[in-house]
């Protein structure tokens, strides 16, 4: 009971972090995340996604430039956002670590039909899943 | 002592080493004469002997480019400093009454501390070992006092345990300690553990959890004296006739095992989370003026860089007055570029693919900070809170307690958030106001009765969203450190990158300042080699 118990409490010590989602080292506050899962698209694009490309959708530009994805013909074909949400890009980090393939595709289908974009063809998990994703080493 | 013969100091000695067989001889050096290994600095790099008429751009005015310029020129080289804001300091940043902010997106802060107020949105804090740093506060003047890292009387709140309520830092760590300390004594004596200790060490190891963990005479950790001296007391001892204490109730154990407790425990024995910890006195931009002190009359302000161009005779960099919008050219021998890799990525840069790739290869992170000033400091009057942090699970991550003015009457500002992951996306994509807003409800569940009572104003920053960075601080991991790294800190010809991004003291300034030092000791080995 007790050994089992100490068992228990070295692997709460290896699986925490997960939850914990390990910040990327570097000055950082204590403690743990817990915050409300987002499920459907425009969910994640609010709690996620418009941190950098604003609630309009439209992006900014300073020293450089946060792009717009509004009315981005860019997004015609899926697998593009798909692999920018997997794997990141420049400033962008990958957000397969935050996020399932559930929500990132939930995430893409809405950008692509909303903000002016009009690409209808949903998303799925299993298009998601076939980018393949950045492993998931805690940065530093 | 022989006559006329002095031995050498052990600095002078260390000096030697470093002079002749550089930093990494003076570390190895420095450990085996007993120097606990906590830094990699070796004192200033004291270049000189720059060849006449020799000339370095620096781009950025941020701790790197500044170090790197006030070094470069002492060593004699001509510099000139291109910063795309109109101040210096980058990220080392404070934010006061009557400052005005814009982030990316439009929305436009206009910050309305008291005299005296600020907000450090990005760095706060200092280790005592980044040594590079302290020695430059203390040779450029600036005058440092205590940061209040760790304080065992500030809140632990998780939104599953200890039914949503906010507890004492040291109740649930006392708490977590007794329990294990409880459960280890009982498999010793249940004998659980006698083929791993010895007989000797298992009576020495009972001995230490009794004593670590607050234990009776029994192995047990339970509601009395001994526990409530380290978790705290119903009634704490007085004097006279009530003098005598009373314990306080235990935890369960469930909730004390909420991760929410040990990772608390565990943030503060992190290396650059040990105390103690500093931070300049009246803002840490108190850092970034006194170098722009020494830097003076070399940097250009407003200049957005949108060309890095370089041949074997020299560089040319490409900038437009954001002010002006004219655009000029500027040329010199060599460069050292400390603009931050995600804004750097979009600037047309004559380096190697593979440099080119590097730069692509580093996410940022996107914290959030907001501060909020109250009309009292009711954490210290009503809590005997002095400093330190309350942690929560909430998107606001914590709330920080100001480490200044104690006692003090009149306004103060105190950290309502250092969001960060999910917390950080959330908050950062809120409009200014909402941020307020969000970060007064969380943070009132630490001071119900008097958060949004006393609250008057406040300010946040969204790292995510700052013009002039599009992030906090560079993100690598294991995958891109081995592929990119050591092709990110190489010179590219006469282009060489410095900032916390060519460090392995990423997010800190420390990292800046080493950077800094190891790009220009080499920038300058090959200019005279040249």
């Amino acid at each position: 009971m007790t050994l089992r118990f100490l068992l228990a409490l070295a692997a709460l010590s290896t699986a925490a972090p997960a939850l914990a989602q390990t910040p990327a080292g570097g000055d950082s506050g204590g403690g743990v995340v817990r915050v409300a899962k987002p499920v459907t698209g425009q969910q994640v694009y609010e709690a996620v996604c418009q941190a950098c490309h604003m609630a309009d959708a439209k992006g900014g530009t300073g020293a450089a430039t946060i792009p717009a994805l509004a009315a981005n013909p860019r997004l015609a074909g899926a697998a593009y956002p798909i692999t920018l949400v997997v794997k990141g890009q420049g400033a962008m980090p990958s957000l397969s670590g935050n996020l399932d393939d559930s929500q990132i595709a939930a995430v893409v289908t809405y950008v692509r039909t909303s903000f002016g974009n009009h690409y209808a063809k949903p998303v799925t998990a299993a298009d998601v899943a076939k980018i393949p994703h950045p492993a998931k080493s805690s940065g530093h | 002592m022989e006559l006329g013969v002095r031995a050498p100091t052990r600095r002078q000695l260390l000096s030697a080493i470093a002079a002749v067989g550089g930093t990494a001889a003076l570390y190895q050096a420095m450990t085996s004469l007993g120097h606990a290994a906590e830094t990699q600095f070796a004192g200033p790099p004291n270049l000189a002997g720059a060849r006449k008429g020799a000339s370095v751009i620096v781009l950025g005015a941020g701790l790197a480019g500044m170090l790197a310029a006030h070094e470069l020129t002492r060593a004699g080289y001509k510099v000139q400093i291109l910063e795309y804001q109109d101040r210096a300091g980058g990220r080392n940043w404070s934010l006061r009454g009557g400052d005005t902010y814009t982030e990316l997106g439009g929305a436009t802060q206009k910050v309305g501390f008291a005299k005296g107020n600020y907000l450090n949105p990005g760095p706060w804090r200092i280790p005592h070992h980044h040594r590079t740093l302290l020695h430059y506060c203390k040779a450029f003047g600036v005058a440092l006092e205590p940061f209040v890292q760790f304080n065992h009387n500030t809140f632990i709140h998780s939104s599953e345990s200890f039914g949503g309520k906010p507890v004492r830092f040291k109740a649930a760590a006392a708490d977590f300690e007794g329990n294990v300390a409880e459960l280890l004594a009982k498999s010793i004596n249940e004998k659980a553990l006698d083929q791993r200790v010895t007989v000797e060490d298992r009576e020495r190891l009972l001995e230490a959890l009794k004593g670590w963990g607050m234990l009776d005479k029994d192995y047990r950790y339970a509601s009395n004296l001994r526990s409530a001296s380290h978790r705290g007391y119903d009634r704490p001892p007085g004097g006279g006739v009530n003098g005598a204490p009373i314990p306080s109730a235990l935890y369960s154990l469930h909730d004390v095992l909420d991760p929410q407790v040990w990772t608390s425990m565990a943030f503060f024995m992190g290396h650059e989370m040990q105390t103690t910890m500093f931070q300049p006195v009246g803002g840490m931009d108190m850092i970034g003026k006194a170098f722009a002190k020494q830097v003076d009359g070399l940097v250009t302000y407003n200049a957005k860089v949108s060309k890095i161009a370089q041949d074997d005779k020299g560089v040319a960099v490409t900038y437009a007055d954001t002010q002006t919008g004219k655009v000029v050219t500027a040329e010199a021998d060599w460069c050292v570029c400390t603009i931050p890799l995600g804004v750097l990525n979009q600037i047309e840069t004559q380096v190697t693919d593979q440099m080119a790739a590097a730069i692509r290869a580093v996410p940022y992170s996107g914290q959030v900070k907001i501060g909020l000033e109250m009309k009292r400091r009711f954490w210290e009057e009503d809590d005997s809170i002095y400093g330190g942090h309350s942690f929560t699970d909430q998107e606001i991550g914590l709330v920080s307690y100001p480490n200044n003015n104690f006692f003090g009457d009149g306004p103060a500002v105190l950290l309502g958030a250092f969001a960060r992951d999910m917390g950080g996306y959330r908050l950062a994509g809120l409009t200014p106001e909402q941020r307020i807003e969000a970060a007064l409800r969380q943070g009132s569940v630490f001071h119900p009765e008097t958060y949004r009572k006393e609250f008057s104003n406040g300010a946040s920053v969204a790292w995510s969203r700052v013009p002039w960075s599009l992030g906090c601080c560079a993100r690598w991991t294991d995958e891109t450190r081995a592929e990119h790294y050591q092709t990110l800190v190489a010179m590219d010809r006469r282009i060489v990158l410095a900032g916390e991004h060519a460090s392995y003291v990423g997010c800190w300034m420390e990292g800046a300042l080493l950077s800094s030092i190891d790009a220009i000791t080499r920038l300058h080995k090959r200019a005279l080699e040249a």
